[in-house]
């Protein structure tokens, strides 16, 4: 019984020191209006168009961060895994430079090379800058996305099904749309629903690109309002704890994956 | 004209040559079994043939045409492995018209030819299903059946078998060889398991250290090895040395006793040491058998196998094993006893004569 205790003394600590800042925090936000508890708040956010705008243009720029990530992650991933095993430290250390390196110092580096004045001006243009951070968040979201991907590949054996595919006469992109990316699709989704996360709540690249993602929104209202923050702070934590559900049905139910 | 051939094949990786030089002929429909020790370089070899190694040199012709070159998906080759690969997201019937699909056969074709596929390895109503869903054995059968529905000029199996249990193994390779001559495919199938080589093949090319040691019918690998490897890998083979002690004769002393072989020992000098090779089936106890040959010696161990007893008997420096059959009514002999043992002139295989 004495054993016990030990463990359950950390789990209570730790559920205090996450749980009573939510809690307060979900309080707050309930009592906008005076003297009782309301969903004003979130009424009121839910409501305001630019919150709409921010989070339509954020969730947008996650999608195509998630579509570019899985094109350069899921071939680099297989190529490095059958033909160049060799490359996986140096490979597995540049994926994880993202972590590393502070994103202020990284959209700097973006600034310099893409600015108006280079050699590609990405920043001319609207699109161009929704590009170039698009890229920024797939560079941001490596870490996770290899990291997931990767673990995917090496649960099936890469060498076998590709050599079993090519004597059968497959090309290489056949191979890799209808017989590997199939085989790592619960993988490739919670490298997805990561990226969704990290993208939906980052604020620093899109604030120094100027562009109108969630991030700068969330800023803004936090800097200017009193309820309506703590409603956006839960918003997106429930946002947030969606993705690492949808994460754990997935990841969870691979009978079920594999099934279909 | 040969269907296939290996002319001169080589490998190195990095600095170490692993195939030293492989010539081979396979006739059209041919079955033929690469058996050798682990490491010795079938499945290097099997490879390269079916175009996932490159040659360091030689070439490889299948049908006339060289394929030295060609990349694996133009060569028109089927292969089986020995952990199945079944693609597991694809059901049984995806995984058998997954080669007809890229060959862009009709859908009709395709239908078609995969159930008579399912219907060739005796599997017509599992086509629905998801390859976690079959036992190993029923696994291996539908890889069979994927590698031979695009109709394949050669059939590769690298031990298909090996990760069955042994009865599976039995009849699958049984069914294996039925349909392989129903098809009448040139087949190249890796072993490291004699029994199995023996059983199903044409013909068996005993590899050892990257070369081809010998290349024959089972009746001749078995009965009439080469070389000593060749003796000593097939088989229970006795191995004992025998000092010469008259060429002419055949006469040959093992340690303090005499035995003749049924021809001279031509090139051997009297004082020579040969390897000299028996089956354990050619010997047997006592003098019943009225071989002109017999070495007295004492029991050293008997294993009791079932049907068969096997006896190890020591003469001296040398140990030979001899196979009796299991008589119920009469106990096997004990450890220690004395015995003799008989085995006629025809029955030794002189094993790496001395140079002439
Ligand atoms: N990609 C490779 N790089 C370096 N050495 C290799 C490579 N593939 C095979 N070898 C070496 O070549 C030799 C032959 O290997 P191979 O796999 O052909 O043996 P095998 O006869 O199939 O053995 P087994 O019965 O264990 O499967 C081995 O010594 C192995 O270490
Ligand atoms: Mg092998």
């Amino acid at each position: 019984m004495r054993a016990r205790i030990g463990p359950w003394i950390a789990i209570i600590v730790g559920m205090i020191y996450f749980l009573v800042p939510l809690i307060a925090t979900f309080e707050f936000s309930l009592r906008m209006k005076r003297g009782e508890y309301s969903f004003e708040a979130y009424r009121i956010v839910l409501g305001d168009p630019n919150f709409q705008a921010s989070f339509t243009y954020s969730a947008l720029i996650a999608v195509a961060a998630i579509i570019f990530g899985v094109l350069l992650v899921v071939p680099t991933a297989y190529v490095v895994q059958l033909k160049l095993p060799r490359l996986r430290p140096l490979v597995e250390f540049i994926t994880l430079l993202p972590l590393v390196i502070p994103a202020i110092v990284l959209v700097f580096g973006y600034l310099r090379m893409y600015n108006s004045s280079s050699w590609i001006p990405l920043t001319n243009s609207v699109r161009g800058t929704d590009f170039l951070l698009t890229c920024a968040y797939v560079t941001l979201a490596l870490p996770y996305m290899y990291r997931a991907v990767d673990t995917g590949l090496r649960a099936i054996d890469v060498r076998t099904l590709t050599e079993a595919a090519q004597s059968l006469g497959s090309s290489w992109p056949r191979i890799l749309f209808q017989v590997i990316l199939p085989n790592v699709r619960v993988a490739v989704l919670s490298g997805a629903f990561l990226t969704f996360a990290i993208v939906i709540g980052e604020f620093t690249m899109a604030s120094l690109l100027n562009r109108p993602a969630f991030g700068p929104y969330l800023q803004l209202i936090g800097a200017n309002r009193a309820y309506e923050p703590a409603a956006l702070a839960i918003i997106a934590f429930i946002i947030t704890w969606a993705c690492m559900g949808l994460i754990q049905l997935f990841g969870g139910g691979r009978q079920n994956a594999a099934r279909r | 004209m040969a269907f296939l051939t290996l002319e001169s094949l080589t490998k190195t990786f990095g600095n170490q040559t692993t195939i030293h030089g492989i010539d081979l002929a396979v006739e059209r429909g041919e079955f033929i079994s690469f058996l050798g020790p682990s490491g010795c370089g079938k499945t290097t070899t099997l490879r390269m043939i079916a175009g996932f190694e490159t040659p360091t040199s030689g070439t490889i012709k299948i049908d006339g045409k060289d394929v030295t070159d060609l990349r694996p998906n133009q060569r028109n080759i089927g292969m089986v492995f020995q952990a199945y690969a079944l693609f597991p997201n694809m059901t049984v019937a995806d995984n058998i018209a997954f080669g007809l699909k890229v060959a862009k056969k009709s859908s009709a074709e395709i239908t078609k030819r995969v159930k008579e596929m399912l219907e060739l390895i005796k599997l017509p109503d599992v086509g629905a299903r998801y390859p976690y869903q079959l036992s190993g054995g029923q696994q291996q059968r539908v890889a069979l059946a994927r590698a031979l529905a695009i109709q394949p000029k050669i059939l590769l199996l690298d031990e298909p078998l090996s990760a069955l249990d042994a009865k599976i193994r039995i009849s699958l390779r049984e069914e294996i060889r039925a349909v392989q001559r129903a098809l009448g495919i040139t087949t190249i199938y890796v072993t490291h398991d004699q029994e199995e080589a023996l059983s199903m093949s044409d013909r068996i090319c005993v590899m050892n250290d990257g070369r081809i040691e010998q290349l024959g019918t089972p009746f001749e690998i078995y009965n009439y090895p080469t070389t000593r490897f060749v003796a000593s890998f097939v088989g229970t083979l006795n191995i004992l040395n025998g000092q010469v002690l008259d060429s002419t004769s055949g006469r040959l002393g093992i340690d303090d006793q005499e035995i003749f072989t049924a021809r001279e020992l031509g090139g051997a000098s009297t004082g020579d040491t040969l390897s000299l090779a028996l089956r354990p089936e050619a010997l047997s106890i006592g003098h019943a058998n009225g071989g002109s040959n017999n070495l007295n010696g004492t029991i050293d161990e008997v294993h009791f196998l079932g049907s068969v007893v096997r006896i190890r008997v020591r003469f001296g420096s040398n140990i030979v094993s001899l196979d009796t059959f299991n008589r119920p009514h009469s106990a096997p002999p004990e450890r220690g006893q004395p015995v003799t043992v008989n085995f006629t002139r025809e029955d030794i295989l002189v094993l790496d004569r001395p140079a002439i």
